[in-house]
């Protein structure tokens, strides 16, 4: 039969690359995700080329840039197979010691291992990292395997077996029951259930039907998506295929932003490559099913990350939202049926498939199934991409796994959904995440984005900081959202500046009602809550701007001064030259003035005097009050 | 391909090279527009109007679409673009510091362009590295944890390898 012959193919290729592979004594992979690259990973791969055939090793050794491994922190991190030996921070320097010591001579450069801080003690296992040591990674399986850019390097891992399953042994009501037993809920953010959707989209009757994948990311702080797409762009494309099949969708578009250009570019050669493959294109595998996938690149506006005005902004118009009913699923892009699903969403389809419902929703809560990929960014020691349980606490998360906070701040708050989430204090950090936890502290599951924040942290400027993104953000269609946030936002500014009134938190909280329930789309109706969680929790910060004018964080410009610790200023002069305005004065060795009429609070003098001074720490930010106490006292 | 009416091709035309990857349908709208902004740094009025031709949509229209999103520009760039990452991440780290820093070094605003056509300053909501903030990307180039005094050098740095290359910046 001419399909089994295709799906054998397949089969066969995979064993073909396995035996072309067996002769590799290792395999050395450079992670290639921005984070690693911004911290010159290129450099790294160049040098192990260079080194690779300076030593005459081409043949035996494998060298490979893989997809983004998560502990950018670390980076650029190298990872050597088949023993999985983990050296992070790698220099170009250190790769021809790597090479003679490790590859030739099979001994581990000690000084190159990752180091738990605090503890001194030395890793040698990518495994043992106490970083992935509490991980369960699912989606992020293969990301730091393979090359994004080379489908063998899937396929070889078992990639589109679960097609093979699909399309030979499954209906498309198969498929979507499938996918409905599992629990998976719809990873960007809303947590609605993907199988009905999928269902919806199934029974709408049409002669076209769309699928999207969405990959306009747009939370600040969040980037598991655009790790997915440039590690492991296959996983996602699988999904989507059988996503297609599933609904009955003629072709998918991916919908990815603007800022991601290494995304757009894997996406693109993985496409290709799934096309030359025949995974894509007429007759899928020999199957009678064709589908193919288009790319899409966002251009920039917040708001097309919103499932009505991302089909705006393919159809070439202006990103606004529309009111539903009628949902995508029924009136989609060109008004045909229409299923949009996020980037994690569409990759944990091949694994759910493959490994069967059953397993899937042995994983997680009662709600909420699978696992979930969180951004781990802000004030904390292993910033990186983080796959757990859903169910698993805030506390293991920043603590076990995210190595606590960095310095000798403490824990304030986590920040958790970007725009449309909320803070979470400390005294809910044993909280387990899912969908209706976070929803019931005043926050969402967002995207996964998670920012952690320390002392240093004013709750006030950073909701001013998020009102103020989504009022630029806003598309200015409903007057709720485009007047309201100006509103929050003015209010907010002035309550920052030491401006603030009796009644303004009371106008915020009326505003926020308001909009809340008044706006268009999921921009507007959320865009209050980073006001109203840190009300809930943070209010005597608020109270504090407001009666007091001061800032308790020491954060707000016009609420704090810049003064010189004498006892701690050995007179170094660094923040003297760092200073832009010469408000800093003193001889070498005695301890500085700051003259504060003079002081533009650039925070220039600080950061020095913290990292490079000799002392350290001698140049306070205090709010305003406290200095004007003490000259009283 | 499809020609529309008004379009001739005429030798070294860009827009004929750029519109001849086009089926010329609305849809095409934003990528024609992205397509011009690659290839000649700016969407100008002579732009809108081409594309006006091509798709047969008003310019009114085209502008109308293009000014709603962030990416297109409607003046020339300077040579180096300095994006500002202005992410959560890096904003808990003190972004609104290092692009004070910046504004006042190059004594601009975001959105505009120093005098001698070297720098643009612009601002991005999050470029995703967010384990480096705050962050800078100068051109192609990402710079990760700068201090507010790296501000100065950073700019000395492009300025003096622009005057070395002759005014010709990478």
């Amino acid at each position: 039969m001419n399909n089994g012959l295709n799906f054998r193919q397949l089969e066969e290729t995979k064993a073909q690359i396995l035996l072309s592979r067996a002769a590799w004594k290792s395999s050395i992979t450079v992670c290639g995700g921005t984070g690693c690259h911004a911290q010159g990973g290129t450099k790294i791969v160049q040098a192990f080329r260079e080194e690779i055939k300076n030593q005459v090793l081409d043949g035996s050794v494998e060298l490979r840039t893989t997809g983004c491994h998560g502990f950018c922190e670390q980076g650029p991190i190298v990872v050597i197979h088949p023993e999985g030996i983990f050296y992070s921070r790698l220099k170009a320097e250190d790769v021809p010691e790597v090479v003679t010591e490790t590859i030739v001579n099979n001994r581990i450069v000690e000084r190159l291992l990752y180091t738990v801080p605090k503890k001194k003690q030395r890793i040698i296992s990518e495994k043992d990292v106490p970083f992935y040591q509490k991980q369960k990674r699912v989606v992020f399986a293969h990301n730091g395997l393979i090359d994004p850019t080379d489908i063998r390097d899937y396929i070889a891992l078992d990639g589109y077996q679960a097609l093979v399953k699909t399309l030979q042994a499954m209906t498309p009501e198969d498929v979507i029951a499938e996918i409905k037993a599992s629990g998976l809920r719809g990873r960007g953010g809303a947590g609605f259930p993907t199988g009905r959707k999928w269902e919806s989209c199934r029974s709408a009757v049409s002669d076209t039907k769309y699928i999207i994948c969405n990959a306009d990311e747009g939370d600040p702080g969040a980037f598991m998506d655009r790790s997915l797409l440039e590690g492991n762009p296959h996983s996602v494309i699988e999904g989507m295929i059988i996503g297609g099949y599933a609904m009955g969708a003629s072709a998918g578009y991916i919908y990815v932003r603007l800022e991601y250009p290494i995304a757009v570019k894997n996406v693109k050669i993985a496409l290709q490559q799934a096309k030359e493959y025949r995974l894509l294109g007429e007759s899928v595998l020999g199957s009678d099913f064709s589908f193919d996938i288009h790319v899409f690149q966002g251009a920039g506006a917040f708001v097309s990350g919103e499932e009505t005005s991302l089909m705006a902004s393919i159809e070439g118009r202006r990103a606004f939202p529309r009111p539903r009913p009628p949902f995508p699923t029924q009136a989609g892009l060109w008004g045909k049926p229409t299923s949009i699903n996020n980037v994690e969403t569409w990759a944990n389809v091949p694994h759910i498939i493959a490994r069967g419902a059953d397993w899937y929703s042995s994983i997680g809560t009662q709600t909420s199934k699978g696992t979930k990929i969180f951004s781990l960014v802000g004030k904390i020691n292993n910033t990186g991409l983080v796959e757990v349980p859903m169910g698993t606490t805030l506390r293991e998360i920043i603590y076990d796994i995210g190595g606590g906070i960095k310095g000798r701040r403490k824990f304030k708050a986590v920040q958790t959904g970007g725009p449309s989430g909320g803070c979470i204090p400390e005294d809910m950090l044993d909280l387990p995440i899912d969908y209706e936890t976070l929803a019931k502290a005043g926050s969402i599951m967002g995207s996964g984005g998670m920012i952690v924040m320390d002392t240093d942290t004013c709750m006030v400027d950073l909701a001013r900081y998020f009102l103020n993104f989504t009022q630029e953000e806003s598309c200015g269609k409903c007057i709720p959202c485009r007047i309201g946030t100006t509103q929050m936002v003015e209010i907010l500014t002035r309550i920052t500046e030491g401006k603030g009134e009796e009644g303004d938190i009371e106008r915020l909280e009326s505003l926020a009602k308001t909009i809340k329930t008044h706006a268009l789309c999921g921009l507007g109706q959320t865009a209050p809550n980073p006001v109203l969680t840190t009300l809930r929790y943070f209010r005597h910060e608020y109270e504090a701007h407001i009666n007091k004018k001061s800032c308790p964080a020491a954060v707000c410009r016009a609420l704090v001064e810049y003064r010189v610790v004498p006892d701690r200023c050995t007179g170094c002069q660094r923040c003297v030259a760092a200073c832009p305005t010469g408000a800093i004065t003193g001889p070498r060795a005695k301890a500085h003035n700051l003259d504060p009429t003079k002081c533009i609070k650039c925070r220039a003098c600080y950061q020095v005097c913290r990292r490079d001074a000799i002392a350290g720490d001698a140049i306070k930010i205090v709010p305003r009050r406290e200095v004007t106490d003490a000259r009283d006292a | 391909m499809v020609q529309s009416s008004g379009e001739s091709r005429c030798p070294d035309d860009p827009y004929a090279d750029i519109f001849s990857g086009f089926k010329g349908e609305y849809g095409d709208l934003i990528a024609t527009l992205q397509m011009i902004q690659e290839k000649l740094g700016y969407i100008s009025e002579e732009s809108v109007k081409r594309i006006s031709r091509f798709l047969r949509v008003s310019e009114n229209e085209i502008f109308g679409v293009a000014s709603f999103y962030r990416q297109f520009r409607f003046v020339e760039s300077g040579k180096c673009i300095v994006k500002v990452c202005m992410g959560t991440a890096c904003h808990v780290r003190g972004a609104s510091n290092i692009l004070d820093g910046f504004r006042r070094k190059l004594h601009i605003e975001p959105d505009q362009t120093t005098e001698d056509k070297l720098f643009t300053l612009e601002t991005v909501n999050c470029v995703g590295a967010c384990a480096l903030g705050p962050i800078v990307v100068f051109g192609d180039e990402y710079r990760g944890q700068m201090l507010v005094k790296d501000v100065d050098e950073a700019i000395e740095k492009i300025r003096t390898e622009n005057e070395q290359e002759g005014g010709a910046i990478k």
